[in-house]
Formats: C-alpha cells, structure tokens, sequence
C-alpha cells in the first residue's frame, strides 16, 4: 500500500514539477475558463443582473470546457516523448499511475477554479460564498466525478488520431449526469430562497457518482493500457 | 522485487492487429549474455515484437516466457526486470538530465538514488550537464541519456528500438561499448534496426523479420 501511496505521488509531483516549469497547461485552461466566463456574462447579464440560473450553467460550462483542455494536454505531453510507455513498463500499479495523472489534474483544475469561481460570482452577482463548504463540496466531487471520467478516456486516446474530437465527444456524454447534479446542486444554493436540503441532495448524488467512476477507472485501466 | 530469468523465448507468437497479422507464429530465444538482432523493413512486426516483450502488449496467441514465468503472469516483478529504449527515447524535455533519471530511479523504487544517478550521468558522459534541460540536449546527447535511463535500474532483459537512428560516428561506438557491457553483466538485449552496418559484428544472432515471419 505504501509503495501504491508512493507512486501516485510520483507521477503527480513529476506532472506539476513540469507544469510549474511550462505552466503552460495552466495558463491555456485558466485562459480558456476566463473567456468562457466572460462571453457567457455578455449574453447572459442584463443590467446588472444574470438571467435564471445562468451563473451555475456557465460555472459548471466553464470547467467542464477547460479540463477537457486540461485533460488533452497532459495526456499530449506523456505522448510526445512516449513517456507512457515508459511508466507502463515500469514496475508500478497501472492504477497508481492513473491515480498519480487524476491527482495532477485535479490539483491543476483547482487551481483554475480559485480564479474563476469568485470571477462568477463578481460577474453574475452570484452568492457562490453564503454557503461556502456545501459550494466547495459540489465544487470538489464535481471536478472529481468529471476528471475521473476524463483521465480515462485521456488515457485510452493517447495514441488515436483524432484524440482531439474524441475526447470530448466520448466524455461530455457519460458526464452529464456529473455536469448535470453540480448545475442543479449550485442553482439550489443561489436562487432567491436558497434551498439546502436539495443542494445536498445533488451533493450526494456528485459523491456517488465519483464512487462508481473512479472504481470503474480503477478497474478498467490496466487492461486498456495494456492493449 | 523483480523475477529473475536467464533466457526469453517467444513460441508460436502472433499479433492481429484487427484484421491485419502484424506477427506470424515467430518462435525465437535468447539467452543471457547476448544481443540479437531484430532486422527487416518498416512495417515487418520488429517493433510490435519488442512492444510484446515489453509487455505493452498481448499476443493474439502463442506464448512468451521470461524463464519460467510467462508474460502473462509476470505483472509488476517482470516488468521490473525490463527496460526498453524506443525511438522516441522516453524522457520528459522539461525535466532536467538528473530529475528524469532520478524520477525513473525512485518509480523503479530502486535504493541509493542519487548514487546510481550520478553513475548514470556519468556513463552518459553528462555529469557536468546534469541539471540543464533535457529539452536543450542534441539527439546524441538525449540517446545517451536515454539509454541510461533504461538501464538505471540493471535490467535483465534490455529491448532498443533503433538505438542506431540519428547517432553520429562517436555516439554509435559509445552506443555499441555500451551494450557490449550490458552483454558482459549477462543482460539479455534484443535490439530492431533496419540499419545493418551500425551493428556490424555486435549481435550473436540476427533474424530478420518479413511482413511478420521470420525469414529463413
């Protein structure tokens, strides 16, 4: 288990020692997040005030677009050197390996995160802070639930040709649901009587999902890497 | 951690690659302390061949024993008694010369890190270029530390993918004394290239690969 523990955290410390290098993945996906957000606030404010549940829609929008990016690019990086190959010959758990890329990511998509969502909430005047650690949990096991999905696919296309049009076409359907409970869970939290119970309905459901993603992922990964 | 093996063989190997049979029933061993090489054109199955070896990939039938152990039980022990060097050399350009021998020496969960990669840098002839980026390095230079990178944790079973390609003069005959040491520690290494002059007198046997089969 220890030597588990340990090549997760290999593989993710490698990927942000060359992101904080590069930072080139963190910059196109915070780009990419902010323009998002800012087309979306053109269409959707009007005088000051966002539309319905606008604010949760484009939230969510925002960082499901921008770690489809993420996720291309960090895959693109292990391809270019084959690399992958590399860390699947050597003596680690497949698994760990997709741990250690999930982890990298998701510490990467946070990151991105602590700048768009406060940007939402100054855009669309939304009260995404009222009730910050239910936010934070939608927030949390929604990028969770997505990037698992992700970090899979990512993985399984690395050597397609076509990886760039297949990954999104393959990931935005199996995470709708995902995509779906953190909209809901986070217009429960920002319309006019906030309703609580519900977002932690959605919160549970995001919980759930990640559970079974992740296990699904876990299991799958080896053989998919293998052939 | 690893198993260990003194010989490899292949027995009635063969790959589809859907419908196309990128390996034909190739049969072959090689015994500890010897090269051989895996020569023919592009396309005739040398790299799916090393990819099997590696354990990259399954064949679609036919068996390949490390040993006693097959490929298909082998798991994580074999894999760490394996190291490969492909064309594409395997290294991260946005790490340094030390960080990526050191990240490959701590995923092969290997004791005396920082000893073994100064002995690799050193073999490489990069001990003063260790903290530049590999990004920054010449072909020559990469292929150098490429090699020592799969070698970094003693492999026993050591497989190159056109390890020839793009070396000048000085760097083939490094290349070529170092495998000649490899053979020497009894590694077993099994190398593809299509260049035969880069390899003249250094494999103990050669077979060439035709669209999938062995030539005779």
């Amino acid at each position: 288990m220890r030597r588990f523990v340990e090549a997760v955290w290999l593989v993710t410390r490698k990927d942000l020692l060359v992101e904080a290098r590069t930072k080139e993945i963190f910059l196109t996906t915070l780009f990419f997040a902010l323009s998002c957000v800012l087309v979306f606030a053109f269409g959707f404010v009007r005088e000051g005030r966002a539309v319905g549940d606008a604010a949760a829609g484009i939230l969510w929008i925002a960082i499901a677009f921008s770690g489809t990016l993420a996720l291309g690019r960090a895959f693109e990086r292990e391809r270019q050197g084959e690399t992958l190959r590399a860390l699947l010959i050597a003596p680690i758990d497949r698994p760990a390996l997709y741990l250690g890329k999930l982890l990298g990511i998701l510490i990467l998509l946070a990151a991105v995160e602590v700048v768009v969502v406060p940007l939402v909430a100054l855009m669309f005047q939304a009260a995404l802070f009222d009730h910050a650690l239910l936010m934070l949990g939608l927030l949390a096991t929604g990028t969770i639930g997505f990037a698992a999905v992700g970090t899979l696919f990512a993985a399984m296309l690395v050597r397609a040709r076509s990886r760039d049009v297949m990954l999104p076409v393959l990931l935005y359907p199996i995470t709708v649901p995902v995509i779906i409970a953190g909209v809901r869970g986070t217009a429960a939290l920002l319309q006019a009587e906030v309703d609580v119970p519900m977002a932690r309905a959605w919160l549970s459901m995001l919980v759930a999902f990640d559970v079974v993603f992740i296990t699904i992922a876990l299991w799958t990964f080896e053989p998919v890497m293998t052939e | 951690m690893g198993v260990d093996f003194s010989t490899l063989r292949f027995a009635d190997v063969s790959r589809n690659y859907g419908r196309r049979r990128a390996l034909n029933r190739v049969s072959l061993t090689a015994g500890a302390g010897s090269i051989t090489a895996l020569l023919g054109p592009n396309g005739a199955g040398k790299s799916t061949l090393l990819s099997i070896a590696a354990t990259l990939l399954r064949p679609t039938s036919g068996e390949v024993l490390y040993g006693d152990v097959s490929l298909r039980d082998g798991g994580a022990a074999l894999r760490a008694r394996i190291g490969m060097l492909g064309h594409d050399l395997y290294l991260y350009p946005e790490l340094t010369a030390a960080e990526n021998l050191r990240f490959f020496a701590r995923v092969y969960a290997l004791p005396d890190v920082e000893r073994r990669v100064d002995g690799a840098l050193a073999q490489a002839g990069l001990s003063d270029r260790g903290d530049d980026l590999v990004g920054n390095f010449s072909r020559g230079m990469r292929q150098r530390l490429a090699l020592e990178r799969a070698l970094i944790h003693e492999p026993r079973l050591v497989l190159l993918d056109e390890p020839f390609t793009g070396l000048d003069e000085a760097s083939r005959t490094a290349l070529r004394a170092r495998l000649e040491a490899v053979r020497r520690a009894g590694g077993i290494v099994i190398l593809t290239t299509h260049d035969t002059a880069a390899i003249a007198g250094l494999p103990d046997a050669s077979v060439s690969l035709v669209e999938g089969r062995l030539a005779a």
